[in-house]
């Protein structure tokens, strides 16, 4: 039994002397353990301090870096590792309707986004979940998932503002149905890449040049895949300063592709070869723009001045109900060491340096989505946003 | 030839300084008819026979006959029932438009009856063309040969390196000069297959005998910086480069029985190939060197030769003082009324003459401060953060994929060249378009700055026909202790691009601040006529 001295806001019970008076306001207790609904009976200690500590590394492992900088995972991984932990929330945690296990899903997902805000895929399999959970709710009682989703003028009219369901409701077969949704969509994740995969040759010809830029798995898949039956040249960009393009072209040199890397600075002066450009992206935001690797606006600018289509592939998991309005949010950086390493001496203390992470993309310059259910236009994206979450958990 | 002149003159209507060339063509074909009888079938279809004949003419041209040809043939391919004069419109190929002046002719009326029949033919085909190119009757007369000089453009062997028998020639012309040929390296993406690639570890230097007899030792130490890249910027090789020259001159004796005028240039002719060799020459270069073969075949046979030499010297230096210094002083004192107080200044790499304003606008109290992109291999950009942060003026340090980042905050852009092209693109450093592209995308100005003395008449429009590859090695980094691409050359199917510059298209740059004034990229080809007229 370890002790966890780190976290002052989750204290096994075996040592707990003081009830939820030592919690700090920032920190919200885990419900798990001083929520005020297990009052009576005792819960076996070993599932839930299992369970906590499963979510503490799970958190920590975020903190410490996010898909790309940290331990190398990429956002397909950290969806699948989510979900599998909600699926263990949903089995192993305490609760007795739909209401208490949402509410246990949001503040758990709550800290998880907190601890890495720029890894939305976290928060996207909550969004999932959650509506997961709506759907067996509606389901078990009977009513119609159309009427119950659909926010139809007139039932904002005469339900007088509020909604209805509370799901209080007890259903005995609600935890079985749940995990087994769950399950499915951790199938449906695991085959994502294979999806995207198989729509490669509908879009990649023979003799064509295309142009990437950083490493994305997706791309690299999906490039892979149409290197079996086609012959095509691709230019990579760099993607200064982690240099992650360099890896993708050993990547897909080894895989028989002719390859060529060229520096970020080059991207406009070769464009006006290129047939296609096809990247991946970090997030899909709501209006159909992305947040990508940085470089890629500027590659979404060269294509749109030769008009030279743009492709982004990408995974439904990666649609986030974010707009990029927000602009304290939206970027994220590192240090600077990257851009200016500390052997530069004196100057670095009268120079500002910045190395952003992210760029936004319009979607303006965005010509085709590919996903894991088939090809859209960016201005398809917001109806498949709805599909995918429940408004009411845009906000976690 | 009555019939031919009018034919000459109107087809001029059309197309204005043909027809001096045309006429200079003719005339050097009747003067080789003698020679070459039985070339001429072959050359009408292939490329190098062309190129052959035009190396052979030893001029100074730089690049590019991509002007001339496609302006020929379209007009002159329908030309109607008079029989088109002997040296213009072979209805062939574009490219093959400045051969005529060389071909040998069977008699005159054997080749324009074939072409006749020709024509005759391929109007039938066409259809109905033909209206394009009929002259109008406009009073377009001949164009005085003074102003509208015609010039024959050879096509520069740096550019041509995937012709075999270009690199042959070339070949011989260095053994004849007793100067070592430098050997690429590394795989050469397809693209680029007609330009060179060195490897900055095989310097060019290292074939030749210490002391070498045949290069004055101030150009080989010349030659190794360039190729090392220790000296680099434009106005730093030219400078260079006419210092080199300077101490070339003071070395130099006449020998017996020769003219100065003509043996210096002589002499110089190695030095120059031994300087391209180790790298490319740039315009700035190649404008400094024509002027300098000028002066110094101006120079009367009388003059003795201490005379002569001090004379020289001085020119040289006037040249580096007009054209560098004071054209400098005269950009930056028509830059500072473009930079107001609270600007944001985003400037790219290290080029002189930006920094030079900047640190003169600072000098003026003017209050502003500037945002330095660098991008990799070369990381000049930390250079130009250097001379700035000396002088005491507040910067900020990005690398070019944060661009579209840091872009709203700035107000002005100011943006340095290595060549200015007649049709108005700016030949920069590799990543200058990509940032004029993302300001005009933000509505950001971009004003370049440039020394006249780097107008070139070169046209250009894409960054592919005429380039400079640098040594592919630079891209390879090692980050975490992993090396990616060290092993590149093994993997048969990888390529490393390290391209040097790009082309910048005119609609992307609002303003080009000159020693002669504030004009539009459009003025360039104004300019350089204005110049050429001068001299």
């Amino acid at each position: 039994m370890r002790r966890r001295h780190n976290h002052p806001d989750v204290v096994p019970n075996h040592f707990h002397r003081q009830h939820t008076h030592t919690q700090t306001p920032s920190c919200p207790v885990s419900p798990l353990i001083s929520s005020r609904f297990y009052t009576t009976t005792m819960p076996a200690p070993d599932k839930e301090i299992d369970l906590t500590e499963r979510i503490e590394a799970f958190l920590s492992d975020l903190k410490r870096g996010g898909s790309g900088t940290g331990p190398l995972r990429g956002s397909a991984e950290m969806a699948r590792e989510t979900t599998a932990l909600l699926r263990r929330i949903a089995a192993q945690a305490r609760w007795s309707n739909a209401g208490d296990l949402m509410e246990i899903i949001r503040t758990e997902g709550r800290r998880m986004t907190a601890a890495q805000p720029s890894e939305t895929t976290v928060g996207n399999m909550i969004r999932r979940v959650l509506k997961i959970i709506r759907e067996e709710y509606a389901r078990s009682r009977g009513s119609s998932e159309e009427t119950d989703q659909q926010e139809s003028l007139h039932k904002l009219l005469t339900s007088g503002g509020l909604s209805e369901e509370n799901f209080r409701q007890h259903f005995a077969a609600l935890k079985a149905n749940v995990i087994e949704a769950i399950n499915e969509l951790l199938t449906e994740l695991e085959g994502t890449t294979d999806n995207i995969k198989m729509q490669a040759l509908e879009h990649i010809h023979s003799n064509e040049v295309i142009m990437t830029i950083g490493r994305s798995r997706t791309v690299e898949a999906f490039l892979k895949d149409a290197a079996r039956k086609r012959k095509f040249h691709v230019i990579v960009a760099e993607c200064a300063p982690f240099c992650q393009g360099h890896k993708m072209a050993t990547s897909l040199s080894e895989a028989g592709i002719e390859t060529t890397v060229i520096t970020d600075a080059a991207i406009f002066a070769v464009m006006s070869r290129v047939n296609k450009v096809i990247i991946g992206t970090q997030t899909v935001l709501a209006n159909g723009g992305l947040r990508a690797v940085n470089g890629t606006h500027t590659l979404a600018l060269a294509a749109k001045h030769h008009s030279t289509p743009l492709i982004v592939c990408a995974p439904m998991f990666k649609l986030s109900p974010q707009f990029p309005n927000e602009e304290d949010t939206f970027h994220k950086f590192v240090s600077p060491h990257e851009v200016l390493p500390f052997t530069e001496g004196e100057i670095l203390s009268k120079v500002n340096v910045h190395c952003p992470v992210f760029d936004y993309v319009p979607p303006e310059l965005i010509t085709l989505f590919i996903s894991n259910i088939g090809g859209h236009a960016p201005s398809y994206i917001y109806r498949l946003m709805s599909e995918l979450y429940h408004p009411e958990d845009h906000e976690l | 030839d009555g019939l031919c002149n009018t034919d000459d003159i109107e087809r001029s209507k059309t197309e204005g300084k043909e027809l001096t060339k045309e006429e200079k063509q003719r005339l050097r074909k009747e003067k080789k008819q003698q020679k070459k009888n039985k070339e001429k079938n072959d050359e009408k279809t292939s490329h190098e026979g062309e190129k052959k004949k035009n190396k052979k003419k030893k001029e100074e041209q730089p690049a590019g006959s991509a002007s001339q040809p496609p302006a020929q043939p379209s007009p002159k391919v329908p030309a109607p029932a008079p029989p088109p004069p002997a040296a213009a419109a072979v209805p062939v190929p574009a490219s093959e438009a400045p051969a005529p002046a060389d071909k040998p002719a069977k008699s005159k009326a054997d080749l324009k009856a074939e072409r006749r029949a020709r024509q005759e033919a391929e109007r039938a085909s066409k259809g109905k063309k033909g209206d394009v190119g009929q002259p109008a009757p406009t009073g377009k007369l001949k164009a005085p040969p003074s102003e509208l000089q015609p010039v024959v453009k050879r096509l520069p062997e740096h550019v041509q390196v995937d012709n075999p028998e270009v690199v042959k020639k070339l070949a011989k012309k260095l053994e004849r000069q007793q100067i070592p040929l430098r050997s690429d390296y590394g795989y050469k993406v397809s693209l680029f297959s007609h330009l060179h690639q060195y490897s900055r570890k095989a310097p060019l230097t290292q074939q030749l005998g210490i002391p070498s007899t045949v290069i004055h030792p101030a150009i080989v130490r010349l030659g190794l910086q360039y190729s090392q890249g220790i000296v680099a910027g434009s106005n730093a090789r030219s400078v260079a480069l006419l210092h080199a020259f300077q101490q070339v001159i003071r070395d130099y004796t006449t020998p017996p029985n020769e003219e100065l005028s003509r043996d210096l240039v002589n002499k110089l002719k190695p030095y120059i190939s031994f300087l391209n060799q180790c790298r490319p020459l740039s315009a700035s270069m190649g404008n400094a060197i024509k002027y300098i073969k000028k002066e110094i075949s101006n120079i009367p046979s009388q003059c003795k030769e201490e005379e002569a030499k001090i004379k020289l010297l001085n020119c040289i230096e006037r040249y580096i003082n007009e054209k560098i210094v004071l054209a400098a002083k005269a950009i930056a004192k028509y830059s500072i009324e473009k930079i107001s107080d609270g600007d944001v200044i985003l400037v790219y790499g290290c080029s002189s003459l930006v920094n030079h304003i900047l640190c003169e606008a600072f000098e003026k109290k003017r209050k502003f401060r500037v945002i330095v992109v660098d991008s990799r291999p070369r990381l000049e950009g930390r250079e130009a953060l250097r001379r700035l942060v000396q002088k005491g003026i507040s910067c900020t340090y990005v690398l070019i994929s944060a661009v579209s980042y840091i872009l709203p905050e700035v107000s002005k852009v100011f943006l340095g060249a290595h060549a200015l092209l007649a049709n108005g693109y700016v030949m920069s450093r590799v990543g200058t378009s990509q940032i004029a592209l993302v300001a005009k995308a933000f509505n950001v100005p971009v004003l370049v700055c440039c020394e006249t003395y780097k107008f070139c008449e070169r046209v250009q429009t894409d960054s592919f026909v005429s380039n400079e590859l640098d040594d592919p090695d630079d891209l390879i980094v090692t980050r975490k202790g992993k090396t990616q691409l060290e092993h590149w050359q093994k993997v048969p199917s990888l390529g490393l691009l390290n391209l040097v510059y790009d082309v910048t298209p005119p609609d992307f740059v609002d303003l080009v601040i000159t020693d002669l004034g504030m004009i539009p990229c459009t003025s360039v080809p104004v300019v350089l006529r204005v110049k050429n007229v001068d001299q």
